[in-house]
């Protein structure tokens, strides 16, 4: 399905039109979600590290320190890319599943168009995008994780020196690494299950559903190989 | 002209196209009939390429598709013209950028020039006043409409119709069946049409294929089906109580 969807591919100007409304459909749209929860969860990660680390001889940075490496780690690429494939991932196969059961693609293909290179391409490289989306989710996580402690009433500069501390570069490459293969992984798979979905109206919430399932399992599964060759 | 010969198809074990041979010509309404399962879809999907054929051959105006390799197939497919049963029309997009949809993709024609060509269309199927309107906004009827005029943007050779007026009020059928009809003419065009609705097989039947179960039982016109002595297609033609009664008067 993926070779097929980079070859015989449309016009330049069409491809371009239909990039840019996936961009805006597919990561645009999903910004208002994703500052809600990572702002809230920022916040609820930092409470929760700092009830763990109530010792006087534990220093109040590693509030910080330890919501930063959760947050860039594991929430803002993982967590949200969960959310994702919910979010992004049901509009896909409901969108090209539904365009399957009306006939919709039967018309591409009898005008002699790729309807893979129609549909599923400009998602691709859309997801490219993906990574600004998790880049503005750590930044609101941690700035959540800010909020909450001056709130509880830990100091914020303790907490802002935690996040400087013993800061590694890698840490925050290799959740990009992650990131851009689960962009891969958001638009293709629930492509595939929408693409080939067959049956009607109902068949689409399946398929929906199918694919949040398999999009999430595939999620995990590919964290936790990348996870093990980068970090161990 | 469209010539198919020994086409057998079949899915699993289950065979749904069994020897079929025919013509389907030039300028003439085509229809392809038979009850619910008889085969009529796959063979229209076949002849539209959507199906690969397990035998036989498929012959456009003397271009044999087993010959073809695949930049002639994309050729032949932007000859052929097709109005799906539920119309198939984008439905993001409105009835003017459905009809232009083909130009768009196809064509390297300036914007104005497109413009004028799809407008000319939808003058044609009499839809001038809801260019603007998406399909969710329109009627069934309309929708059909629409479909013919994006089948048809191209000036296709061949056009092939699913049930063109299933699920429209006996009346819009008539419209939609005489519209095809015209438009065959007007543009001699090569037109297939699958149907199970004996008011097109009376209205617009020039050359009329029955088919049961896989397998071609007779061919001819919209006259000859009524007095045909084939008893399955008798079966078919009088099936309704009514026209049965209208036969005997």
């Amino acid at each position: 399905m993926v070779k097929s969807s980079f070859i015989k591919p449309c016009k330049k100007n069409i491809l371009y039109k239909l990039i840019f409304k996936e961009i805006n459909d597919l990561v645009l749209d999903s910004i208002p979600i994703v500052s809600i929860l990572s702002f809230f969860i920022g916040g609820v990660v930092s409470i929760q590290m700092a009830l763990n680390l109530e010792s006087p001889l534990l220093s109040k940075t590693l509030i910080g320190f330890a919501t930063r490496q959760s947050v860039i780690l594991e929430f803002a690429p993982t967590f949200i890319s969960i959310i994702m494939a919910g979010k992004v991932g049901s509009y896909i196969t409901s969108s090209i599943g539904t365009m399957r059961v009306t006939e919709q693609i039967d018309a591409l293909e009898v005008m002699g168009i790729n309807s893979l290179n129609y549909l599923v391409f400009p998602k691709i490289i859309a997801m490219l995008m993906y990574p600004f989306i998790i880049t503005f989710s750590m930044f609101l996580g941690l700035l959540g994780g800010l909020l909450a402690m001056t709130l509880t009433g830990v100091p914020s500069e303790a907490y802002i020196q935690g996040i400087q501390m013993d800061f590694d570069i890698f840490h925050v490459t290799y959740s990009y690494i992650k990131t851009l293969v689960f962009s891969f992984i958001l638009a293709t798979v629930p492509a595939f299950h929408g693409f080939y979905m067959k049956g009607g109206a109902l068949d689409v919430g399946k398929a929906s559903t199918q694919s949040f399932y398999w999009t999430s399992i595939i999620i995990i599964i590919v964290n936790y190989i990348i996870t093990q060759l980068l970090l161990s | 002209m469209i010539e198919i010969k020994n086409i057998f198809k079949s899915f699993g074990s289950s065979e749904v196209l069994i020897d079929i041979s025919a013509k389907f010509e030039r300028g003439k309404t085509n229809l392809i009939i038979g009850q619910s399962g008889s085969g009529k879809t796959v063979l229209l999907k076949c002849l539209l390429g959507l199906y690969v054929t397990d035998n036989g051959e498929l012959i456009y105006d003397n271009i044999y598709s087993s010959r073809m390799n695949d930049e002639e197939k994309i050729n032949i497919k932007k000859e052929m013209g097709m109005v799906f049963q539920g119309s198939a029309l984008f439905d993001s997009m409105t009835v003017l950028e459905n009809v232009r949809f083909p130009l768009d993709m196809l064509t390297k024609y300036s914007e104005r020039e497109k413009n004028e060509i799809a407008l000319k269309f939808i003058d044609r199927v009499n839809l001038n006043d809801a260019i603007n309107k998406l399909p969710s906004e329109i009627s069934g009827g309309m929708q059909k409409r629409v479909g013919i005029a994006r089948a048809i943007v191209l000036n296709p050779k061949y056009l092939f119709c699913d049930e063109p007026n299933s699920g429209l009020d006996p009346k819009t059928a008539i419209v939609i069946d005489n519209l095809i009809q015209e438009i065959t003419k007007e543009y001699n065009i090569t037109t297939v049409i699958n149907s199970h609705d004996m008011n097109s097989v009376i209205e617009i039947g020039e050359n009329i294929i029955f088919l049961k179960k896989g397998i071609k039982l007779w061919q001819g016109n919209n006259k000859e089906i009524l007095n045909s002595k084939n008893k399955e297609v008798e079966d078919f033609v009088y099936s309704s109580e009514l026209v049965k009664k209208l036969r005997k008067n």
